[in-house]
């Protein structure tokens, strides 16, 4: 919960509640963005890499930056752990 | 060195490593010991154990794991409290799986699920606001907890709930934080610490500033770094080199996610919702003063506490544990006297067994027996 996983948005889903969808390894899920929205502007975030804490985008992260911090994180065992934290949570 | 190969870049790996050893002659040693550097982060402990730093760096310097992993540090008395809601009748408790099998003296959250309460792990307190959005016949209730890494996502997600009104949803708060924790160690007269590898995401959050003590109280090295072994090695140097140069201050190795700052939208998030307790217990430490918040009185109706007037517990660890030794870094994993025997992975005593950010899982994991074997036996 502490590390973060880097993820691409892929679509702005509710602006005036800063939701969008984030790609984490073929894993889709919804986040915040209130963090990283520095205009109103949210569309323009659209294909960023963000790090993700607990579904809140919280830093801008450029591709290389991503890529490396991923294999990090899978040599650490900690990427296989949060996406099955995101496909299992609190299924209603 | 076995291990550098599983450097990404070996060459670079051993070219920090030189610069290591060179500054490092410049350095007056302590007296019969090593330089202790502390890595305050859980996921640097990790990450430091992942890729074997502490056996590539010189025999003078011992890395000391402290106490910055939310879960290890979670008192027993806090999980009786979370386990005395999860058994409210008309409660669904929610939780990141990171807590679910930390001891209490109840037994842990996973085994009051066996008994029959709602317990369910998630991924993000959205997923938790979610529930009792889909649940208005039940009481939601989401256990915050953690450094100012995940504040800002529990203060936003109850601002939400606040603004749509989902009054079945609420949160036990065991939000801690960082700087008071760093002032309880450096005040401790037996504190051994001669530098400080600083947390990467909590920073991110709160910026750089509010280090500045540590250098010019206490003349310590505080460098924020990344949590890949490049960035530790690269952190370790700065620090090295600062005391290699005579002075101290707060440099920022991860400057491409900590901006000096911090988040101004977190920070905003997080100053509406908290505000400071005025002692906050944790686990091995004790009490430490103003190390944690809780909800602001205007926010009452989403805090669990008032809301089920839950009296919170009190309960002291276990005879047996050191845990409180290990995380001040007075004493290694595995020279506890439960460690490996009472205290497994399996069978955790301490939360420093449960997490992998935990330095007595870390140990447990990557070999203890090597460790006790080479280095620290
Ligand atoms: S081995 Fe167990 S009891 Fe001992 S310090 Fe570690 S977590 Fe605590």
């Amino acid at each position: 919960m502490c590390l973060g996983i880097p993820g691409r948005i892929i679509e702005i889903t509710d602006a005036e509640k800063y939701l969008a969808v984030v790609d984490v390894s073929g894993v889709r899920r919804k986040v915040n963005v209130a963090c990283i929205a520095e205009t109103d502007a949210l569309d323009e975030l659209i294909g960023a890499w963000v790090l993700l804490h607990v579904g809140f985008a919280m830093s801008v992260i450029d591709e290389a930056e991503a890529a490396r911090t991923l294999e990090v994180l899978d040599e650490l065992g900690e990427v296989q752990d949060e996406l099955t934290a995101m496909r299992e949570s609190a299924q209603p | 060195m076995k291990y550098a190969d599983e450097f990404r870049d070996p060459v670079l790996a051993r070219k920090v490593l030189n610069r290591i050893e060179r500054t490092l002659g410049r350095i007056p040693m302590p007296e019969g010991r090593p330089l202790h550097i502390m890595e305050v982060c859980g996921g640097h402990t990790h990450s430091i154990f992942r890729y074997g730093l502490q056996k590539l760096v010189p025999d003078s310097i011992e890395f000391v794991h402290g106490p910055g992993c939310p879960v290890c540090v979670l008192p027993m008395g806090r999980v009786d409290d979370c386990v005395t809601l999860a058994e409210q009748p008309q409660v669904i408790f929610t939780t990141f799986g990171d807590a679910m099998r930390v001891p209490g003296s109840k037994g842990s959250l996973i085994e009051a699920k066996a008994r029959g309460a709602d317990v369910r792990m998630v991924y993000s307190p959205l997923d938790a606001l979610e529930l009792a959005r889909r649940h208005p016949e039940r009481e939601v209730v989401f256990f915050a907890l953690g450094f100012e890494t995940t504040m800002p996502s529990t203060a936003l997600t109850l601002l939400q709930a606040a603004e749509e009104g989902v009054e079945n949803f609420s949160m036990i708060c065991q939000h801690i934080t960082i700087i008071p924790t760093l002032k309880a160690l450096l005040s401790d007269p037996q504190c051994l610490i001669d530098g400080f590898i600083g947390p990467g995401h909590v920073s991110m959050v709160i910026g750089n500033r509010g280090y500045g003590f540590i250098p010019d109280d206490y003349g310590k090295p505080f460098v924020v770094a990344g949590f890949e072994p490049l960035d530790l090695l690269q952190s370790l140097w700065m620090v090295l080199e600062q005391m290699a140069e005579g002075r101290a201050s707060v440099e920022n190795q991860y400057a491409r996610v900590v901006p000096e700052d911090g988040n101004t939208a977190a920070l905003r998030a997080m100053a509406e919702v908290y505000e400071d307790r005025e002692s906050c217990d944790w686990r091995g430490l004790g009490a430490i003063d103003r190390s944690g918040v809780r909800i602001r009185a205007a926010y009452a109706d989403f805090d669990a506490e008032r809301k089920f007037g839950l009296v919170p517990a009190d309960v002291a660890d276990p005879a047996i544990c050191q845990c409180g030794e290990v995380v001040r870094g007075q004493l290694k994993p595995h020279m506890c006297r439960a460690f490996g025997k009472e205290c497994t992975p399996a069978t955790p005593l301490g939360a420093l067994m449960v997490s992998s950010e935990g330095a007595c899982a870390a140990y447990h994991q990557y070999g203890a027996t090597d460790l006790v074997g080479t280095r620290d036996g």
